[in-house]
């Protein structure tokens, strides 16, 4: 395995040329998390108090985190989409004929993901703080990056994974959809886990999301249900088996 | 020297031998054609050739690296045009072809001189910064051409380069690829399902049907074994000049048809340029008044007649493929 620098870097430029030509796509998958954040952060503070929050933290404090962790996922996630429009359009033909190494176009196509990922993640971060969400400061805000990274590449390359097995475009957005959302609902992004039932719990424990919510809630706000240091180990370990994986199958697609 | 050897080549889809038992050769700085019906084989050979599919047994090499064991290689010393668009239309031309320096990973200087010198050699040099989604088809597929001679390959692969395009722009990539032949040094194989292009273009070609080669020549060889030119001539009485005609052994057969007013001759000869003023001659000594004079030269489509016993088809494109071109097309529509 050989890394072609050139190869990530142009790669990536593409995903990002892409990106900021299409504005409404910046736009369109901000609204969601905004909706959500806004809607259900002002909605609960108002009338519900989770007793397992501490008094002094208000529910949309809470929920930022968990949104944010919402919009990393599903933003992560559908950029494998790209994968199916360079199949669809032919582009792919001119990446997979390109005496390139497949770890090199993986490293490239996840880097122009999770940069994507990223600068929506942190828009919602600086809209929250506007909406007058609180967090703990500068270093919270840097590791809080820390995390968010580490969710995307776990997601795009999942999503990768997606793609390099599937041929349609809707297809891939509904099952996408239809996992993506399970794993949302079950990272603790709305509510604490603690009281959860415990089957309930179970699967909350083996999704790779609650880790990293988990993480960005200690970053941002100060509390966390687990360890930081548990938070960092499970995303690492996840995220090196996808790329791997991911590698591994993309070396797999026949272009036709 | 050659640029292409196979041998035994073959692709298996379950029972079905998409490409059977190819053996074929590709000498150095040639134009080579594989010629045959869609659904020959063709596509996948040139596949296989540029490591995007792997064959199910035989050997292959490509300017002396295996197709196999040396992938990376292969890629280096091959450009390739698609069958179907491959280009990114939301991105500009020049883009496209930055891409494609960078992805081959060529050092900077030299990227930028060699994408103005491709940009210019397919004169799209005042189109490099507007959006491929707003080209024609022919500007998209000379923009595909040059971008696969960016790298400076020793071998372009061109699948069906014309499919699809007008008349004119045909006859213009035509001349490209004559020129880039000759200009850049560079061994051309090309598929296609027009005779007349395989004839025009490439100095020797195989026939492809059903996976596999049925002749390997030529065009000129190919149409001369299979037989001669066919002079005919319309004159008042054909059966007496078909009897002094005899006495000329450089007429290989006769054939006499009447046609109401005047009597048609067919004569079969080599050489036929070189024939009809000797034939105009006789027909002046003999005072025969000759009405009119055809000539028509063996096609390839002869050839393919005469090995397959049937004429090459033109079938639909596959679903897919016309998918990709509709979607292109309306993503170049609007905007």
């Amino acid at each position: 395995m050989k890394l072609h620098f050139n190869a990530i870097y142009i790669i990536w430029l593409r995903e990002m040329t892409r990106f900021f030509r299409a504005k409404s796509r910046v736009i369109g998958s901000l609204a969601m998390p905004l909706f959500f954040l806004v809607i259900l952060g002002f909605g609960f503070n108002a009338s519900i108090r989770f007793s397992d929050i501490p008094p002094e933290i208000d529910y949309i404090d809470f929920l930022a985190p968990g949104i944010i962790g919402m919009a990393l996922l599903f933003d992560s996630i559908s950029s494998g989409l790209t994968v199916l429009m360079d199949k669809q359009f032919g582009f792919l033909k001119e990446i997979m004929v390109a005496p390139v190494d497949r770890f090199s176009i993986v490293i490239g196509k996840t880097a122009g993901g999770v940069t994507t990922a990223l600068i929506q993640g942190i828009l919602i971060l600086l809209i929250s703080l506007v909406i007058g969400v609180k967090i703990t400061g500068v270093v919270g805000f840097l590791s809080a990056i820390v995390f968010m990274i580490l969710i995307s590449v776990s997601f795009v390359c999942l999503g990768l994974i997606f793609a390099s097995k599937m041929e349609d475009m809707h297809g891939f957005q509904l099952i996408t959809r239809l996992f993506a959302f399970p794993v949302f609902l079950l990272s603790g992004a709305f509510f604490p886990l603690d009281n959860l039932p415990v089957w309930l719990q179970y699967l909350t424990y083996m999704n790779p999301l609650t880790y990293g919510v988990d993480g960005l809630r200690h970053s941002l706000i100060g509390i966390t249900q687990f360890s930081v240091t548990l938070d960092l180990l499970v995303l690492v370990c996840f995220s090196t088996l996808m790329i791997i994986l991911s590698t591994y199958l993309f070396s797999g697609i026949e272009v036709d | 020297m050659y640029s292409i050897k196979t041998d035994k080549l073959t692709k298996k889809y379950g029972d079905l031998r998409a490409v059977d038992n190819i053996s074929l050769n590709v000498k150095k700085d040639e134009i080579f054609g594989l010629l045959g019906p869609n659904g020959a084989g063709k596509t996948t050979i040139i596949k296989m050739l540029a490591t995007l599919l792997k064959p199910t047994s035989g050997f292959a090499e490509v300017c002396g690296y295996n197709i196999l064991s040396d992938q990376d290689a292969v890629r280096k010393s091959i450009g390739i045009v698609f069958q179907n668009p491959s280009t990114d239309i939301e991105l500009t031309g020049r883009e496209n072809l930055d891409f494609h320096a960078r992805i081959y990973n060529m050092d900077k200087d030299v990227r930028q001189e060699r994408i103005d010198e491709v940009l210019d050699l397919v004169e799209l040099s005042d189109k490099a910064d507007i959006f491929v989604k707003n080209y024609s088809g022919g500007m998209q597929r000379r923009l595909e051409i040059a971008r696969g001679l960016m790298h400076y390959p020793n071998v372009l692969f061109l699948d069906e380069p014309t499919l699809g395009l007008d008349a004119q722009t045909r006859r213009s990539v035509w001349e490209y690829i004559k020129r880039l032949n000759k200009d850049e040094k560079i061994t051309v194989v090309l598929t296609t399902h027009y005779m007349d292009e395989a004839d025009y273009l490439c100095d020797r070609i195989v026939i492809i049907d059903h996976g596999k080669v049925i002749a390997h020549d030529s065009p000129a060889n190919l149409k001369n074994s299979i037989g001669k030119d066919i002079i005919s001539l319309q004159v008042a009485d054909g059966k007496n000049f078909l009897n002094t005609l005899t006495a000329f052994d450089f007429i290989k057969g006769m054939e006499l048809h009447d046609e109401s007013l005047y009597e048609s001759l067919y004569l079969s000869v080599e050489d036929g340029e070189r024939m009809i003023p000797r034939i105009m001659d006789i027909a002046h000594k003999e005072g025969v008044i000759v009405q009119s004079v055809g000539l028509r030269k063996p096609t390839l489509e002869d050839v393919f007649l005469h090995f397959t016993g049937r004429t090459i088809r033109d079938q639909d494109t596959g679903k897919k493929e016309h998918f990709q071109r509709m979607v292109r097309e309306r993503m170049r529509g609007t905007r």
